[in-house]
């Protein structure tokens, strides 16, 4: 399946990425031949079949509500590439 | 005396009777790092001082006449993608160059408790995304049995480190094939356990539902060993699972009579490699000799997998790679607003193997492709593991290769990502369907590469797999093999 200019760009934008005009090529084409292999799956009777997210059988998992110790505010900012007061910092988010 | 060459059984053996010491031991797998890691690459980090202290510790327990648990003064190499409190952990990718966590993963407090020595933090495929550690955004890993091959990946450095000597045994992590294959790759011993059986509790993570810790070592032994040190359940990680962790060292016994080994046709797919068919087939026949019964069995769902791993895996690592965002932690590449900080963080900082699976799994589940691509591979997830239910009605364990041929030269794929995800095939499906898996030296290939027997079983039965592997191993002797190094042997 050839992947279109908007969906190489729509799914560029869902990642958070920034596809260079050189590279654009490249990765449309890796795409491309990746959906052609994956057609496969398209030939398998899956009619009635449950989908598997966890192989094994999983259950929600509760605990007590009491209040554990968690890391300490300075530890937790300690590998945040800006803060300030003790909180993240981030460039602007909304229009003036 | 040469202690580098050693299984970590053998060598704690030998502190526990005071023939050596921790510092001893430490200092001669330093000097051999010192003497191969130049050729190698396993590391990404060295953390001698540290290992230096507590093998000083140890040594000090065993003057004291205390009893000191089994992997206590023996040292061993951290793959980079397990979360080590103070020290850097990467992922081997330059968007986490400098993250220094703050806290130890589960299976990292647990070595602690047992008085173990790092040597260091091992070389990955960027976010344990690869087969070969060919996508590291450090260096390339070299395998050294032949150091122009690739030592297979992701966890490559972990199990180059294992058989060249710079360390004794290691941990990695299996999301498709990323303990067994290098483990296959490098002549040593690598052990997937049944998902969920070891907490992923600061495993930096790929795809969740996939994701398992395991152990890299010399030998069985030495696998079942560090297997009792890291199973079992973790408040920190609601998956895992909850079941009593037996004594694993207690399937360390040399009988296969009357166990009934599957051999899937879909694993000897076209184009596996002669050597290897030839190896597998020929130790097939020898547990047959020893008394097991060897049983053909059929995984119809085999040529789906491929498709089903790569779209479910990348679907996974889209979602848990979103919090790369340059805000709380990790680098980031400033940008006029937020969302343009976040762009250029992301593009700049991601290799480009990380990009293309964040991209095919943002393509998978994106609106009008979910049902096609995603959802349609969890269906066949199902299929898949069914295949697996209905054959361990007839059999206790499946026996095949462990990957389609010997380690191939450094270069000789990375530019085709379909073709190196094929290579795939024989490990994929056993992370779908949750099992364990073992993968132990057979034999070499005529050009003297290592090839690996897979062994796989029922979900949380290590020790059925524990027992044919150990069986296997003590009758034959391709185990425990230290590759030399083109004469840096000592």
């Amino acid at each position: 399946m050839k992947v279109s200019k908007e969906d190489m760009e729509n799914v560029a934008q869902l990642s958070r990425l920034t596809i260079a005009d050189d590279e654009a090529g490249m990765y449309t084409e890796q795409l491309s031949h990746f959906l052609d292999y994956v057609e496969n799956l398209k030939s398998v009777d899956t009619d009635g079949v449950e989908p598997t997210t966890y192989a094994l059988p999983i259950e929600n998992v509760f605990r007590d509500d009491e209040v554990k110790a968690s890391l300490p505010r300075k530890a937790a900012l300690q590998n945040a590439p800006e803060e300030e007061d003790g909180y993240f910092k981030v460039p602007r988010v909304l229009e003036e | 005396m040469k202690l580098y060459d050693k299984p970590a059984h053998v060598l704690h053996e030998m502190l526990a009777k005071k023939e050596i010491s921790s510092v001893e031991l430490t200092n001669d797998v330093f000097s051999r790092l010192d003497d191969v890691e130049g050729d190698v690459g396993a590391y990404l980090l060295t953390t001698r001082e540290d290992a230096m202290k507590n093998a000083e510790a140890v040594d000090k327990k065993v003057a004291a006449g205390e009893e000191i648990p089994f992997l206590a003064g023996i040292p061993g190499a951290i793959k980079d993608n397990i979360c080590t409190n103070g020290v850097k952990t990467t992922c081997a990718s330059k968007i986490l160059e400098n993250f220094v966590p703050p806290y130890d993963a589960t299976v990292m407090t647990k070595l602690k408790k047992n008085n173990t020595v790092v040597v260091g933090k091992t070389n990955l495929d960027e976010f344990a995304m690869g087969g070969s550690t060919e996508n590291s955004a450090y260096h390339v890993t070299h395998n050294p049995w032949n150091t122009d091959c690739v030592p297979g990946g992701s966890s490559g450095g972990s199990a180059a480190a294992v058989a060249s000597g710079s360390a004794i045994w290691a941990l990695g992590s299996d999301t498709g094939g990323s303990i067994r294959q290098p483990a296959s790759f490098c002549g040593v011993v690598g052990m997937k356990p049944t998902y969920g059986r070891v907490s992923r509790y600061g495993l930096v993570a790929y795809a969740s539902s996939l994701d398992q810790i395991g152990p890299i070592a010399r030998d069985v032994t030495d696998c079942a060993n560090i297997l009792n040190v890291i199973a079992g359940h973790d408040d920190m990680d609601s998956t895992s699972s909850a079941a009593a962790v037996p004594d694993y060292t207690k399937s360390l016994v040399e009988n296969v009579k009357g166990l009934k080994i599957g051999l899937p046709k879909e694993y000897f797919i076209d184009g596996i490699d002669e050597d290897v068919e030839k190896a597998i087939r020929t130790a097939i026949d020898d547990l047959k000799n020893m008394g097991a019964e060897v049983v053909d069995i059929s995984l119809p769902h085999t040529p789906y997998a491929i498709s089903t791993y790569y779209l479910i895996a990348p679907a996974e690592a889209a979602t848990n790679l979103e919090r790369y965002d340059g805000v709380s932690y990790g680098e980031r590449v400033s940008g006029i607003d937020v969302v343009e900080m976040m762009k250029n963080t992301r593009t700049q900082k991601f290799g480009t193997e990380v990009k293309r699976r964040i991209m095919i799994g943002n393509y998978a589940l994106s609106a009008g492709y979910y049902d096609a691509y995603y959802l349609k591979a969890l269906k066949v997830r199902t299929l898949i593991q069914k295949d697996y239910t209905e054959a361990f009605k007839t059999v206790d364990v499946i026996a095949c290769p462990t990957a389609p041929t010997p380690a191939y030269k450094i270069g000789a794929m990375i530019n085709d990502p379909l073709k190196m995800y094929l290579q795939d095939i024989c490990t994929v499906p056993i992370n779908l369907a949750g099992l364990p898996g073992i993968s132990l030296p057979c034999g070499f290939s005529e050009k003297g590469m290592p090839i690996g027997l897979q062994i796989i079983g029922k979900p949380l039965d290590e020790e059925t797999v524990i027992r044919a592997a150990f069986s296997y191993e003590s009758t034959h002797s391709f185990a425990g093999k230290i590759a030399n190094m083109g004469g840096k042997d000592a």
